[in-house]
């Protein structure tokens, strides 16, 4: 909600209508000469204090990270700060620098790095560099082969036995030694940190929690994958209490960049146009790597077919939405505040106490209400108007019923500030039209609305921009239901922003790199809409003003 | 009450006024119908549409059974207080009303005062780059922080490796993400009250001698000050409310948010058992956004047409 409040100001103020510089800069020697206070200069060093305190604290890591470029970046800003809060010049920059540190750090960066992503074919399967796809590859093809060693497992974490990370705690049946091992290898354990019953199972060790039958197997998908890289192939479990170590049965060969199959004998050679091996069938190996695909990405939304038809359809209704949100909360608020508008009308205060208790509620919770209120079984509105409509079932009804929510929780808001924009036009003009002969509703038309609009364009041109992202009012509600039974990843009430997000975080596979592209499509479309309108509006108050 | 009234007159009015003077009074009536009546009954109207969802969610939270199968518009099967017990005593819901409290207010307190620090600068200051610096905070303030969410997933992944303390599943994580979009969102409202004031007062003051920050800490804020409490207050109703970051970044039960939490009471098959205690969760949270809200409506009124309005 908190875009859409801050509309007024940040929209009416458009570019270069501010006062205007017209004053000189006050002269540099009655700053010099301003005296330095105690409280100023105990703020400044604890301040200070603690910036240092901070960076010290954030440089451990990256120093054990060996992350020299992450290093060099936090002890400039933090010399830079000191630089700027000692010195006595840049005054300007002192009030600046602190609100933008954390603009570049969350804001900035994060949308150029979107950028940069739309353009890969970052995702579910291509997340690292071509070696980490190949090491992937070769350690999850390990397999049991005939004379494989075998060996008592137990499982362990390190911490939580619910989040901790895995780790295989193995004995070896020759010499009876204990070895920890994780993805990053084998380590042996010292005799004397571990327990080991008959039978060679580990029951207890130093530094690791020994998860029991019931804990390991909430967590056997995970202990399935597995896979403790060593020197003659690799350990993969088999079960929740033995433990073989297997060969890869899958290589590489540098020699036709490609990956060999020993068992089979195919072969997948690599794509670095696509980033992943590929057979001669064009079979894809599933572990891939990040590579560049150009446009790709943004061409994909016009020419694949399964997306682009679906995509039209979402950016029509995504339009429909805001437009309808905007458009119908403006005008129910209006004609209200019109209503109790009037001189003669008793109790206006109690009336809008309860009318605006919608705009004060939490409104996540009363979305997540509205969508049980419409529940299909034993929603609120089907049981009190004696309906039987599955409400989000069919692509109109649940629309309907999106807008009818939007509708709900913003016409209080349009209602308040059309309230305020009303109290604020003279009550001189409508008396002078009516003084002229004119009927109210001739002075509602010619006098009231348009000043009533003048004021609050800017705001709804804010609603739009808002409401065309307004990620709750979906996810929270239909969650993009219905879907075409062809198609489970664009629903008829889905936004772009829905759409995004389910692209990036759903759960079929996340496609980051398109994710990311269609977010700067929904950039474009909002930047392009809100320059034109502003413009136009900006025409207008000239006129008018 | 008025409304009552508006409402069984009109109704007299067609039915059965005294026969002698019915012309008269009939007249009477329907031109007091035509000039305020309506207004009742469209006011009253309003006042139902609002209310109903409210009134629903009441009956929910006070209904003995606690499911949303047997849940009324207005509760039949007796009141019971048992949803708001099962709500403490099934779910963490104290935990997330403290973390829902702890990051939305110091989220708004830095965000407001973060923002008010670059108004002044932009107010009363003439720099290089002045023009520009305000044209991109209008341009950054258009790109949703949110849409970014793939690209701050992944940095965060990398900060949750880093310092795992103000990673996923921490409240700083989460508060310093809403940091950044601060200024995009609060710069130009702020510029606009601060534009207000009148500038012989901080000239006088620096004339007497004093600092560009005791001009700042000492004159400006105090004047401002009810408007920041607003800003303040809805970027707190804000923040309350945000849902698509918090539920990216919290996903342990103890760090989630009201509304990440309230949000996994819903969902799954104890849908309809959950129905009574997460309206009992709605009406606890919308306690004190309602109260204080009333409380300001009116500078809220002025507040967000301040802008529009003077321009």
């Amino acid at each position: 909600m908190s875009t859409p409040l801050s509309g007024p100001g940040s929209a009416t103020q458009a570019p270069g209508r501010g006062p205007v510089g017209s004053r000189p800069p006050r002269s540099r020697a009655a700053r010099d000469h301003a005296p330095i206070t105690l409280t100023g200069l105990a703020g400044k060093v604890l301040l200070l204090g603690l910036t240092a305190g901070i960076a010290v604290w954030a440089a451990f890591p990256l120093i054990d990270g060996r992350n020299w470029a992450g290093l060099a970046l936090l002890a400039a800003t933090t010399a830079g700060l000191f630089y700027l809060y000692l010195t006595r010049r840049h005054i300007p920059a002192k009030y600046l620098v602190p609100g933008t540190l954390f603009l570049i750090a969350f804001q900035v960066f994060p949308v150029l790095y979107t950028a940069s992503t739309a353009f890969t074919n970052f995702g579910d399967g291509h997340r690292g560099s071509k070696d980490e796809a190949v090491v992937a590859i070769q350690t999850s093809s390990v397999t049991q082969v005939p004379g494989s060693a075998e060996y008592a497992l137990s499982i362990a974490t390190k911490g939580d036995p619910a989040t901790g990370s895995l780790v295989f705690l193995v004995t070896d049946p020759a010499t009876g030694t204990v070895s920890a091992g994780d993805t990053g290898g084998l380590r042996q354990l010292d005799a004397a940190d571990v327990t080991v019953a008959p039978g060679g199972k580990v029951t207890a060790a130093d530094g690791y929690t020994v998860l029991n039958f019931g804990q390991a197997s909430a967590r056997s998908k995970e202990i399935t994958d597995l896979v403790v890289p060593t020197a003659g192939g690799a350990l993969r479990s088999s079960g929740l209490s033995r433990a073989y170590e297997g060969k890869a049965v899958r290589a590489y060969d540098a020699g036709c960049d490609c990956v060999r199959d020993t068992g089979t004998g195919q072969t997948w050679t690599a794509d670095n146009e696509v980033g992943a091996f590929v057979a001669a069938d064009g079979e894809r190996l599933a572990q891939g790597w990040k590579v560049n695909v150009g446009l790709s990405n943004f061409t994909r939304v016009l020419t694949d077919e399964n997306i682009s038809g679906p995509f039209l359809g979402t950016l029509i209704w995504n339009f429909a939405f805001a437009i309808a949100s905007t458009g119908g909360t403006f005008l129910l608020g209006m004609l209200i505040a019109l209503v109790l508008h009037s001189p003669r009308m008793r109790g206006t205060n109690l009336y809008r106490v309860l009318l605006v208790l919608p705009y004060a509620m939490p409104s996540f919770a009363m979305l997540l209400a509205w969508r049980d209120m419409f529940n299909a079984d034993f929603g609120l509105i089907n049981n009190m108007f004696g309906l039987d409509v599955d409400w989000f079932g069919q692509p109109w009804t649940a629309r309907m019923a999106v807008i009818l929510v939007q509708l709900w929780l913003g016409y209080p808001y349009m209602f308040l500030v059309a309230t305020g924009a009303l109290q604020a036009i003279p009550r001189e003009l409508t008396e002078a039209t009516s003084v002229d002969g004119a009927s109210p509703w001739q002075s509602l038309r010619a006098v009231t609305l348009p000043l009533l609009l003048v004021a609050l364009s800017p705001l709804l041109i804010s609603s739009f921009a808002y409401n065309f992202n307004n990620f709750n009012a979906i996810y929270l509600t239909t969650e993009g239901a219905p879907f075409p039974a062809d198609n489970p990843t664009n629903g008829a009430t889905d936004l772009l922003i829905t759409y995004t997000y389910r692209l990036a975080f759903g759960g079929q596979g996340a496609e980051f790199g398109f994710a990311a592209a269609i977010s700067l499509f929904i950039f474009a479309i909002v930047a392009v809409v809100s320059t034109v309108s502003f413009r136009r509006t900006r025409k207008q108050e000239e006129v008018y003003s | 009450m008025t409304t009552l009234t508006g409402a069984a007159r009109t109704g007299d009015a067609a039915g059965r006024p005294p026969v002698a003077n019915r012309n008269v009074t009939g007249r009477r009536r329907n031109r007091w119908f035509a000039q305020v009546g309506w207004r009742h009954l469209v006011a009253v109207l309003g006042v139902l549409f609002s209310l109903f969802p409210i009134v629903f969610v009441l009956s929910a939270a006070l209904n003995p059974l606690g499911t949303l199968s047997t849940t009324e518009l207005v509760p039949t099967g007796g009141v019971s207080l048992g949803n708001f017990s099962g709500l403490f005593e099934r779910t963490a819901f104290e935990r997330w009303f403290l973390n829902s409290l702890l990051i939305a207010g110091v989220a708004s307190f830095a965000s407001v005062f973060l923002s008010a620090l670059a108004a002044y600068a932009f107010s009363r200051m003439r720099f290089r780059g002045r023009r520009v610096g305000l044209l991109s905070l209008l341009l950054i303030q258009m790109f949703p922080q949110f849409l970014a969410i793939v690209a701050i997933y992944l940095i965060f992944g990398t900060i949750t490796d880093l310092w795992p303390s103000i990673g996923f599943n921490t409240p700083w994580g989460l508060l310093l993400l809403y940091m950044g979009g601060a200024l995009g969102v609060n710069t130009w409202l702020m510029k606009g009250f601060f534009d207000t004031l009148p500038r012989e007062l901080d000239e006088s003051a620096t004339m007497d001698g004093a600092s560009h920050a005791q001009v700042f800490f000492r004159i400006m804020l105090p004047l401002v000050a009810p408007i920041l409490a607003v800003t303040g207050l809805l970027a707190f109703i804000g923040t309350i409310n945000e849902f698509l970051m918090a539920n990216v970044f919290l996903t342990s039960s103890d760090s989630k948010t009201l509304a990440v939490g309230m949000y996994g009471l819903l969902q799954g098959n104890e849908r309809n058992n959950n129905f009574g205690i997460f309206a009992a969760g709605t009406l606890l949270t919308a306690i004190p956004t309602v109260l204080v809200f009333q409380l300001l409506q009116r500078y809220i009124v002025s507040g967000l047409t301040a802008g529009a309005v003077k321009g």
